[in-house]
């Protein structure tokens, strides 16, 4: 069943084209044909896994020319899991833009050809299809941040669109090295040709060194986390679900790849500098982002700066290179895309209720609209790591794996952090729950809103259009995913055993 | 010195090409220039990609009878992808500047950071 790997590529680009071409006749189908096409790619995905489970590693050799020569698509323990959590998102953000917005093919055009590249990246095992991947990503997500109404959120594109662009032409500029030195382009032969052509020529440091500074720009890490705020904060409210979700995501599995596949920890065990540097990275981004989302008073900004921390603590994971750890990477990667796409889905969802978006205006809120503010606080207390979330479960396994490498400052620091993202977000449960409404913070007309959104379309003051149950539904399920997944963190360490043992020879 | 300017001369280019673009994409407040600067940076890694797969004494790529050596044909290939992907990002880059121009009424990223502080 290896033909399901290219599917879930193909799939999403051809609804892309479909939309598109049905565009020019018919301008309202856009919708149904993303509904559709997601709906497909759910179900490659789905036989993806299974077959990941069953049968361990599966490759496909595109248009038939075999590896290293041709381009191979590869699905591992690794990249399986990014998948489903793609087709899953892509599903959920399908059917919550339905209200929200925006609406028409133009859109949705963009949005499956971004749901194909961020497939195209988590599959490709070829180091510059993996660069044609991220970069077809980029565009699409730069067009999405630039599709909101105001004029703010083009030059938020933009800005993205710069550094974006630098990123991964830092990413192509390593591939080139990689391919000087060694000779070859395929992420499993380079790992091979790199330790022939040793781990100590200047080459390998130099591929090395530009093909993770171009991810952690995509991943946005501190200092080179300048474009993500504004994006964030900028786009529309469906788009920031699914490029928070989703784009830093995908490019946090890329470090996983290029570290883990394409470098392996031999070359850290020869070049120990290398590993400390990308440690002290991500300690710096972990407390700095903390830092800085505690000094922001717009929910969507904070929740972007929080981002900027929580990728530190997932680059930590990977970087540690101990088994814990980087299941704990893995973990918190796709838990923090889920508490982070569901906490950006409830703040649209009380924004279309009640207009309120900074966090003074959030007081009082668990008497206007009470499902929703409970929701934030479930979503924001697993993202701080409380007991039994999915965000509890991952940074445990990465400070495990911190004491056990003894880098017992990672742990200190992911420690602080808690501390830290507690206090940004015990700071709204406590706006939301214990302050009363003021008249200047309280937003008109609000309150005859339901929390279940069953208020008709149009009563909904406020700068949303209405909310629909299906909305809420889909905050909904983002909680209870991030509680269940609180409980699986034991079956998700068995079953990346087999790739991370072949990674990490125990 | 001298040397080096002779043999490797062509690293040199691609290497000034990305600095001088690198330069513009940070210190110039005009947007288009950013964009600018954006696409020297690319072309300079386009330039190093190009002149790595040069063979001494190689053909161009295509097989000939009683030809041995050819240069590495791979590279060109990746660069030709990249050009299409560099062509696309600048269209989006100036679409982008083109709304945002009608918007503000100016291209300088000092002053619409300014205007974006005042609304």
């Amino acid at each position: 069943m290896t033909d399901a790997i290219v599917l879930a590529v193909v799939v999403p680009i051809f609804g892309a084209m479909l939309s598109l071409i049905a565009g020019l006749r018919f301008d309202r189908s856009g919708w149904a044909i993303a509904a559709l096409t997601c709906l497909g790619q759910l179900a490659t995905a789905g036989i993806i896994l299974a077959t990941v489970v069953r049968d361990g590693r599966q490759a496909y050799a595109l248009a038939g020319f075999q590896p290293p020569a041709g381009i191979e698509l590869v699905a591992d323990g690794l990249s399986a899991p990014v998948v489903v959590l793609i087709a899953a998102v892509s599903l959920a953000v399908v059917v919550y833009a339905r209200q929200a917005g925006p609406r028409g093919n133009a859109f949705y055009t963009v949005y499956l050809l971004l749901c194909g590249g961020l497939a195209g990246v988590a599959l490709t095992g070829d180091i510059f299809n993996m660069y044609v991947f991220l970069e077809i990503t980029g565009l699409a997500a730069y067009a999405l941040v630039a599709s909101g109404d105001s004029t703010r959120s083009a030059v938020a594109g933009l800005k993205y669109l710069v550094l974006g662009t630098i990123g991964a032409s830092l990413f192509l500029l390593g591939a080139g090295y990689a391919y000087i030195a060694t000779g070859t382009l395929n992420m499993v032969d380079l790992s091979e040709q790199l330790a022939a052509a040793g781990y100590d020529s200047r080459l390998v440091l130099g591929a090395f060194g530009l093909l993770v500074t171009g991810l952690l720009v995509k991943v946005a890490l501190f200092p080179v986390h300048t474009w993500q705020p504004k994006a964030y904060s900028s786009a529309p409210d469906s788009v920031s679900v699914y490029i928070s979700a989703l784009v830093s995501t995908v490019a946090a599995y890329a470090v996983a790849r290029v570290l883990f596949t394409v470098f392996t920890p031999a070359f850290f065990a020869a070049n120990p500098v290398a590993q400390t540097a990308l440690l002290y990275a991500a300690a710096v981004s972990i407390v700095a982002g903390s830092v800085l989302a505690i000094l922001q008073r717009d929910l969507k900004r904070m929740l972007a700066y929080s981002s900027v921390s929580q990728f530190g603590m997932v680059v930590a994971g990977f970087a540690l290179l101990s088994q814990s750890a980087a299941v704990g990477g893995v973990i918190h990667l796709i838990g923090h895309a889920v508490l982070k796409g569901g906490l950006f889905a409830a703040v649209g969802v009380v924004a279309a209720q009640t207009g309120a978006r900074s966090v003074d205006e959030y007081a009082g809120l668990a008497g206007r609209a009470p499902l929703s503010a409970a929701l934030v606080a479930v979503l924001g207390l697993s993202l701080v790591g409380v007991p039994p979330s999915v965000g509890f479960v991952g940074k445990f396994y990465i400070a495990v794996g911190a004491v056990e490498a003894g880098e017992w400052p990672i742990a200190v620091v992911i420690f602080v952090s808690t501390v830290l993202t507690l206090a940004y977000f015990a700071r709204i449960i406590e706006r939301m729950y214990f302050a009363h409404s003021s008249p200047d913070t309280a937003v008109e007309g609000g309150e005859d809103v339901a929390a279940d959104g069953g208020g008709p379309p149009g009563s909904v003051a406020g700068d949303g259009d209405g909310v629909t149950p299906e909305m809420v539904a889909v905050v909904v399920v983002a909680a209870v995913v991030a509680v269940t997944l609180g409980f699986a963190g034991s079956a998700i360490e068995s079953f990346l055993e087999p790739t991370l043992t072949e990674v990490f020879g125990r | 010195m001298i040397d080096l300017l002779t043999t490797k001369y062509n690293y040199i280019a691609a290497i000034l090409l990305m600095a001088g673009g690198l330069y513009m994409v940070v210190g110039d407040r005009n947007l288009v220039k950013k964009v600018i600067g954006m696409n020297l940076f690319q072309t300079g890694i386009f330039l190093f990609f190009i002149t790595t797969a040069f063979v001494e004494d190689g053909r161009p790529p295509v097989i000939q009878e009683g030809t041995e050596t050819y240069v590495s044909p791979l590279p060109h290939v990746l660069i030709l992808t990249a050009i299409v992907v560099g062509v696309s990002l600048t269209a989006v880059a100036l679409t982008l500047i083109i709304r945002i121009y009608s918007e503000y009424g100016t291209l300088r990223e000092d002053v619409i950071t300014e205007m974006e502080t005042d609304d």
